[in-house]
């Protein structure tokens, strides 16, 4: 009697557990759910090959034109261009702190890598406007600071942590056997470490760049700030530019309730949750198919 | 068996072996010179990070301390905003967070005893992970769209606390169950089956021996979800946070001022950009102190709370 009462009892929160434990897929369903519900009804004015293949983004004048090609062009160029400053930085860093650093300076630097990430975007954004931007407009000569290289700097700033800490735990994880073995064969350090360590930790850090893209695709206060904020395809790094995130939260606040502008905005939003949802299955796959198992991963 | 060896049968060996001293020297030396330049390489990319950091609180500081005063942290904004303080924004910015946190923590922790305690390695575990994972990945922005679409229009909790407070939960929900799952999974196995082996059942050995020995890092992890959505400002421009409000908050239906709001307000869209720039300065100081305070104090404690264990 009582043993039966304790197995349903135990059955019971089993389940209890396991539902609570969809929620988080569940609300990445709401989410995506609501995202279509809003974003569907404008691709009866305009095709989604127009929205996505148009060059012009008006969507206050009359006839409105819903055309976000710059808008992907921005935000792609904005992250490409962090992802070339980050990558080397972020790796570079994961590198010192997991492989060089002694015990006590790893201590020290990581929590800082860490407090780095924990800087709020609308701060990063705020200084890049008051302090980067005047900066970049004398330095350059340029009419404005508020442009893609800006941006790029300030997002670069932000996935770093994210791509140091995720590269820094799979070159740790490199078994210590594999680092013997090379030093013995004479090879320095360096060489063990470009050699032997780098390919053996390549699928952790390749998750670790794709996540830092996908932060910096989708980071939307930094971009509203400091990218200018012009709807055009940009010729030069120092060109204002207008990347997805930063225009749905600049325009929501205006766009008429249930206008095809705000259907628009919505239907932008499908667009970059479907870049970022992309990233992180490719970041998944790579990360469970090229596993890092023991020494059987070189 | 030892033998002896003649010293010189050494030192004959070794002339006998570098028989081509000079090239072998120099492509050691480079090698190391190479090794030496990309260490200090690998050093500055560390050192740029700490100084962006250093930097960006500096200006911060330098500049918003001037701002910061009893007046500042306890009074309204006066005189359309260009004066007074930034007491509504803080009190909003606290409501928030916590509403999340408390929305989100109980939640999370259910998740993650379900993935550490219950779910067999398979693919329904597989599939939740990714949902955690694909969750985490979603652009704030993104959040805001579905809190406007879900919980202020759908579900008609209009521009409020409720809202933004749901919304900033639904986001922080998988930072959470992460740093929640990874402590668990840290508690070692001999603590369950020395439960189990008393007589303990499952719950029992859950919440007498697994989440108190998993509490630092369950402390640690809330610690970090709350700074986390103290800052976030994208999901509650569209949900939560306004422009100026007269008053406090009274109910959780109401809309509020938030500190990442304020300052993107102030510095985007005010008719005096330049003459708040010191409330600018002064409430992100404000914003800036109070995460990298909660993230310091959850690093703090568990690095000692890891020695005290080792």
């Amino acid at each position: 009697m009582n043993n039966n009462f304790r197995k349903i009892q135990d059955r019971i929160l089993k389940h209890f557990f396991f539902f609570t434990a969809l929620t988080s897929t569940a609300v990445l369903f709401v989410i995506a759910f609501f995202l279509f519900k809003e974003g569907i009804p404008i691709f009866e004015k305009v095709s989604i090959q127009d929205f996505i293949l148009g060059k012009y983004w008006y969507p206050t004048s009359e006839p409105p034109d819903f055309g976000i090609l710059a808008l992907i062009v921005a935000s792609l160029s904005v992250t490409l261009l962090s992802a070339a400053i980050a990558i080397p930085l972020g790796v570079m860093t994961a590198i010192y702190l997991a492989e060089i650093a002694s015990y006590r300076l790893r201590e020290i630097v990581k929590p800082v890598v860490e407090l780095l990430a924990a800087l709020p975007s609308v701060v990063i954004g705020f200084f890049g406007m008051v302090v980067v931007a005047p900066f970049l407009q004398n330095a350059f000569n340029l009419a404005t600071g508020l442009n893609l290289f800006n941006a790029a700097l300030m997002l670069a700033f932000m996935s770093i942590p994210t791509i140091c800490s995720i590269s820094e735990d799979a070159i740790y994880s490199v078994p210590h056997s594999l680092r013997e073995a090379s030093l013995a064969l004479g090879a320095t350090h360096l060489e063990t470490i470009i050699r032997v360590i780098l390919p053996a930790s390549i699928s952790g850090i390749s998750t670790a760049v794709i996540l830092g893209m996908s932060r910096a695709i989708g980071e939307t206060m930094v971009v509203l700030m400091v990218a200018g904020g012009a709807a055009m395809i940009p010729l030069s790094i120092f060109d204002p530019v207008r990347p997805l995130p930063a225009s749905i939260a600049a325009e929501m606040a205006e766009a008429p309730f249930r206008g095809d502008h705000y259907f628009a905005l919505f239907a932008t939003g499908i667009v970059l949750f479907l870049f970022t949802l992309l990233f992180n299955l490719i970041a998944d796959h790579v990360a469970h198919k090229y596993k890092q198992v023991g020494e059987a991963s070189l | 068996m030892l033998r002896s060896i003649d010293p010189a049968t050494i030192e004959n060996s070794q002339t006998a072996f570098d028989s081509t001293p000079a090239p072998r020297f120099y492509l050691q030396r480079r090698r190391r010179i190479m090794e030496k330049i990309v260490f200090s390489a690998f050093r500055t990319a560390a050192v740029v990070n700490a100084l962006a950091l250093a930097i960006v609180v500096y200006f911060m500081a330098a500049n918003g301390w001037k701002a910061i005063s009893w007046t500042f942290l306890t009074q309204p904004p006066t005189n359309s905003m260009t004066q007074g303080g930034i007491l509504p924004c803080i009190v909003g910015t606290l409501c928030l967070s916590l509403g999340a946190m408390i929305l989100a923590f109980p939640i999370g922790i259910a998740s993650a005893i379900y993935m550490s305690e219950y779910a067999r390695p398979g693919r329904l575990l597989r599939i939740i992970r990714l949902g955690i994972n694909n969750l985490a990945g979603v652009p704030s922005v993104v959040f805001g769209l579905f809190g406007l679409g879900f919980f202020v229009v759908y579900l008609r909790f209009g521009v409020s606390i409720l809202s933004g407070a749901l919304t900033l939960g639904a986001m922080t929900l998988p930072v959470i169950i992460s740093a929640t799952e990874e402590s668990l999974r840290s508690v070692p196995d001999t603590y369950r089956e020395a439960s189990l082996a008393l007589g303990a059942n499952k719950l029992q050995t859950i919440c007498r021996v697994v989440l108190p020995s998993a509490m630092p890092g369950i402390l640690t992890s809330a610690i970090l979800g709350l700074s986390r959505t103290a800052g976030e400002t994208a999901p509650i421009m569209f949900t939560a946070a306004v422009f100026y409000v007269p008053q406090l908050p009274s109910s959780i239906f109401d809309e509020i001022m938030a500190l990442p709001y304020h300052i993107y307000v102030l510095a985007t869209a005010g008719t005096e950009i330049e003459a708040t720039r010191h409330l600018q300065y002064g409430t992100a100081l404000v914003l800036v102190a109070l995460v990298l305070g909660l993230n310091l104090s959850a690093i703090l404690y568990r690095s000692r709370v890891r020695k005290r264990l080792r």
